[in-house]
């Protein structure tokens, strides 16, 4: 009874963790964190501190979430 | 390509989990704001020199920043960090503990949150408008993104240690270990760096306290629900690997 077809799928559904290796995440890691960069330069800094679009149109759209999720805004 | 389905899982959950803190920012959060912004245009009213900002022309109106605007930016920034949970989930996974894909996704959250928002707030307060003056703009940026580096920094060195003495002894003294050395090199680290104190003479302290109260909650359902959703996800992603690698 313990060792049903049922119970055994349980099983297989529940794995015990197996760490994934570091030559398959480093690409995936450099990819994601330069995307990941990317948006929040635009969200936390461009025409605040930094500016590499002239005009404040971008700082004034994103102007209340820059406020609210923490980051310095003028 | 596990890598890559569960990063797509991540700027996902990330995503979802914004759309929730935004309905919390735009109830909880904007009228703080707007309060801020009376505060600024009464303060303007009185001082002759600034008459001219009354005349500038609004790039982007008050309803577009409180609307589009917010959610714009909450939805990229819940999306980058679902991207960097993801991969920080990717490499915790069978490595950091034993625990579910469910469980260490709502560690991991609890963690991004205290190292990427709740610490470096406690230092660097987020500040409605009005509150801040703007010739200090760039070192401000600077120090509050140092901060995080900083927070980030030692919550991995704080990891290292408490796995180490884990082996060593148990999981309990390791993790107890582990948060000593977190509080002690934070307090450190916030007492080297400068003070910044820019709030207006006059500025409500409730309007400051609430907003600083909205702009933490709404940190916290992001991550929360980018959590919890994240963990759901990922388990379907990681048992259909397993799965799949038995056939």
């Amino acid at each position: 009874m313990m060792h049903s077809p049922k119970n055994q799928a349980r099983a297989v559904a529940l794995p015990t963790p197996v760490a994934i290796p570091v030559q398959a995440l480093l690409p995936w890691a450099a990819f994601g964190l330069l995307l990941s960069l990317v948006l929040l330069y635009f969200v936390g800094a461009e025409q605040g501190a930094v500016s590499l679009i002239s005009g404040q149109q971008v700082h004034e759209f994103v102007h209340d979430g820059r406020h609210l999720l923490g980051f310095p805004c003028h | 390509m596990i890598v890559g389905r569960l990063l797509a899982r991540g700027m996902l959950a990330g995503c979802a989990a914004a759309a929730l803190a935004f309905l919390f920012a735009r109830i909880f959060g904007e009228p703080q704001v707007a309060l801020a912004i009376a505060f600024e245009a009464a303060r303007h009213a009185g001082d002759v020199s600034h008459a001219h900002h009354a005349a500038e022309p609004e790039l982007v109106s008050r309803t577009v920043q409180a609307g589009y605007g917010l959610l714009t930016a909450v939805v990229l920034y819940g999306t980058a960090f679902g991207g960097i949970f993801a991969l920080a989930f990717s490499y915790a996974y069978g490595r950091l503990n034993t625990w579910s894909p469910r469980a260490l996704a709502l560690l991991l959250a609890g963690a991004g949150f205290l190292t990427f928002v709740l610490v470096p707030d406690l230092k660097y307060p987020p500040n409605p408008p009005a509150v801040g003056v703007p010739a200090t703009l760039a070192f401000r940026t600077m120090t509050y993104f140092v901060m995080i580096g900083l927070s980030v920094s030692v919550a991995a060195i704080a990891t290292l240690i408490a796995q180490k003495i884990t082996q060593l002894r148990n999981a309990w003294t390791g993790t107890l270990c582990g948060a000593g050395i977190f509080i002690t090199l934070i307090a450190l680290v916030q007492f080297g760096l400068p003070d910044v104190n820019e709030v207006p003479e006059g500025f409500p302290a409730l309007v400051l306290w609430r907003f600083r109260e909205a702009s933490i909650g709404m940190q916290l359902v992001l991550w929360s629900t980018m959590g919890l959703l994240f963990g759901v996800l990922a388990t379907r992603v990681l048992t259909e690997q397993s799965s799949s690698a038995r056939r």
